[in-house]
């Protein structure tokens, strides 16, 4: 019984809704009910009963019953016309979703294009300054909300160079912060005891990422898609235990802290100046890193890329070098994340082997696949949902990873192309048509 | 030379528990060529249900031996019920996508069930009562061998050989060989290939759990992020024997039980979850295959 979404009056589409994947609404109702029992008997121990043994109490949470077999219950609907929508839409998945086709004709028109991105551009640059206007002082963004888009823009810019490895070429690297952890240390590193200031760090930083990647991005050259996963997840936890455990070179658990920030022409700016400066150094990198991915995307070794996402083989079969394309994915990817950590240790001005664990990486890799791998609107996006939205709900902030691991799950089954999917250049070529004398 | 022997028992344990948690990943690959990065949350979960039940029973004075045995099977209950869950929910779906996706999935759900233990119960280390009482004749080991190292040892011993004799003679252990070594054909065959994956998932999940409450019960407290570390170095030793070889995880989880005991021994503890990475990631890199594994020839 084939129904058709979209041409539908109000009264049938309850009804196809209610029905989807079942025989009648009855026996959907009945799936619904049971599927709603099954979840309160799995969650039962775990969300009902907490035993404390030392005191030897029980706490009975009953009400989590409700809770849980309401939240299944209408779930378990929304849950299946969601996969009988994607069953029918399976043949035509190139179709466009509204916000992409309103993107798209933004940026083909060009007067609509430069004024977003004037507007944009406007709106970043008065972010933190402060205005008197009006009979009365205006900011945009105070000290705690330029730290906020600085934090943003930092994830960005990650997510920007995770896109590289992930997105276009297709490599599964779960151990990007790794590189991220590489460039803070050595920025706080060489603070500290050569008192290196942040401008030469930064190169140094870039660097310094891009011979990480490379090294590891030797050894895994011949291994595919879940085995290489594991290996970089691998190489991670190594570089963080390493700089949890030396404690003599890297000061172990307990960091390194006072690391300056960035000067200013040679003058030291206070904590609300240095944000101020730090986030529109961050505007700077991220225009910079927007510029760069752009081009490498349209470039020779984007398209190596992209034919190696595709099919590593056929790849090889049409010339292209396997180990240069990879290795230079690494280093790319690898080298953004070096110049995101020095700018990340300036603005906390303290590092820790704990703000770089896997889940560091797993936030990474949920913004560049849940934005939209390949795509640099889509990394944007899915950086401003996953990091900004948590921010202005803090007092949800314990559901943060929670809903993360949900939203990871969700995309990957109902919408695996992210948020705002890649879009591929296309060339239309309209046909001459015959005039008197042209022929 | 007791030292030895205590690092010799200490490292069969290790290496028990990893055998119990890398037969679910095993399992799981050789049928649908997917790492299951939830299958150290669902040992974590088997550990948290037995530290429930236990509790729970410890509290109504229940005798000794049979909390330990109820925990068990609650745990096992339970842990199945969530790998089918899991499997229907976040792998079935993806069936036929692009390997990446149902990886990423895979990596969502075990970010979720994680965080949902964390809420569900508590972020802090929560302490696991002794389930397995000191026997008689073990007095005379001192700190070579205690107790319950030797319950795990034995325990995993007798589960490895029911799941071989299993998979050997029995229908549905013949139908999940099929359905690992070609799963278009299997359904020729008419085999069910969904019920063949899901009592994978199931069996998987009901091992983990054993081991989870076993080892909870001998290192004494449980957390909600040990499924992340257990998980890991189970991996390693799956893909250390070869990924999709039954025999493979149990040599696999030995060897990476032993290697562990023996170099925190002798060379430094600090480094103990370093030593596991690494081995895996040489592993990966100069025999992908593993000890027992066959090499895969890549197809166009």
């Amino acid at each position: 019984m084939t129904t058709d979404v979209k041409n539908m009056d109000q009264q049938s589409f309850l009804q196809s809704f209610l029905s989807a994947g079942c025989e009648s609404i009855p026996a959907a109702f009945k799936k619904s009910a049971l599927v709603a029992i099954w979840f309160v008997f799995l969650t039962f121990p775990l969300m009902v009963i907490k035993v404390n043994t030392i005191e030897k109490t029980v706490i009975w949470r009953w009400e989590n019953i409700a809770y849980i077999a309401t939240t299944v219950f209408f779930g378990s609907f929304v849950w299946r016309w969601l996969l009988a929508r994607k069953e029918l839409k399976k043949d035509d998945s190139k179709q466009e979703t509204k916000v992409e086709a309103f993107l798209t004709r933004i940026q083909s028109t060009p007067f609509l294009k430069y004024s977003l991105l004037a507007c944009i551009g406007i709106v970043a640059i008065i972010g933190p300054l402060k205005f008197v206007a009006f009979g009365g002082k205006f900011q945009l963004l105070d000290l705690y909300q330029t730290n906020v888009m600085i934090s943003c823009l930092l994830y960005i810019v990650l997510g920007l160079g995770l896109n590289i490895v992930v997105g276009l070429a297709g490599l599964l690297d779960l151990g990007f912060v790794a590189f991220y952890a590489v460039g803070a240390y050595a920025y706080a590193l060489c603070n500290m005891h050569w008192d290196i200031g942040f401008w030469y760090m930064l190169p140094i930083g870039a660097v310094l990422g891009a011979m990480l990647g490379l090294i590891l991005g030797f050894p895994v050259l011949r291994l595919r898609g879940d085995y290489l996963a594991i290996v970089t997840l691998g190489f991670g936890e190594i570089i963080r235990l390493v700089l949890e455990n030396w404690g003599d070179v890297t000061m172990g658990p307990s960091g390194i802290s006072n690391i300056s920030r960035p000067e200013f022409f040679g003058t030291k700016l206070g904590v609300i100046g240095s944000t101020s400066y730090m986030y529109y150094i961050m505007i700077g990198l991220l225009i910079f890193t927007i510029f760069c991915v752009n081009r490498l995307q349209n470039s020779r070794i984007g398209r190596a890329w992209l034919a190696l996402r595709e099919d590593e083989i056929a790849c090889q079969a049409m010339g292209i070098d396997k180990m240069k394309t990879k290795l230079m994915a690494f280093s790319l990817g690898a080298t953004w994340a070096g110049m995101a950590g020095v700018v990340f240790a300036a603005k906390t001005t303290f590092v820790n082997p704990a703000s770089f664990t896997f889940w560091e990486s797993a936030i990474i890799l949920s913004i560049v696949v849940i934005g939209g791998m390949g795509s640099i609107r889509g990394v944007i996006a899915g950086a401003v949902i996953l990091i900004l939205v948590p921010e202005y709900l803090r007092d949800f902030a314990e559901f943060r990873m929670l809903l993360f691991g949900a939203i990871m799950v969700l995309v990957m089954v109902f919408r695996p192309q992210g948020l705002i999917s890649a879009k591929r250049k296309i060339y239309e070529y309209k046909a001459k048509t015959a005039s008197a004398g042209n022929e | 030379m007791e030292y030895f022997l205590e690092l010799l028992f200490g490292g069969l344990t290790r290496g028990s528990i990893y055998a119990l948690i890398a037969l679910g990943y095993t399992m799981v690959y050789g049928i649908i060529e997917l790492i299951n990065f939830a299958h150290g949350e669902i040992y974590m979960i088997g550990a948290f249900t037995g530290l429930i039940v236990a509790g729970l029973l410890t509290m109504l004075g229940f005798p000794g031996y049979s909390i330990l045995a109820i925990a068990l099977i609650c745990a096992v209950i339970w842990a199945a019920a969530y790998g089918y869950t899991i499997e229907k929910v976040a792998y079935k779906p993806l069936r036929g996508a692009p390997r990446l996706s149902p990886l990423i999935s895979a990596i969502g759900m075990s970010i979720f069930l994680q965080n949902y233990v964390m809420l569900a119960q508590t972020s802090d280390f929560l302490p696991f009562p002794e389930l397995v009482p000191e026997f008689e004749f073990m007095k005379g080991m001192g700190s070579m061998l205690s107790s319950s190292e030797l319950v795990i040892v034995l325990a995993t011993v007798s589960v490895c050989l029911g799941l071989t004799l299993f998979i050997k003679y029995t229908k549905l252990g013949k139908a999940m060989r099929a359905t690992a070594q070609n799963r278009k054909m299997a359904m020729l065959v008419g085999i069910n290939v969904d019920m063949v994956i899901s009592a994978t998932f199931i069996i998987g999940s009901s091992l983990a759990a054993v081991g989870g409450v076993l080892i909870a019960s001998h290192i004494g407290q449980i957390n909600y992020f040990i499924g992340f570390i257990a998980g890991i170095k189970a991996f390693t030793a799956a893909v250390l024997g070869g990924i999709g070889s039954i025999p493979g995880a149990m040599l696999g989880a030995l060897v990476l039980g032993l290697t562990e005991a023996f170099a925190t021994g002798y060379v430094s503890s600090d480094y103990e979850d370093v030593f596991a990475f690494a081995l895996l990631v040489l592993i990966l890199i100069f025999r992908p295959s593993g000890i027992m594994g066959k090499e895969k020839i890549q197809k166009v």
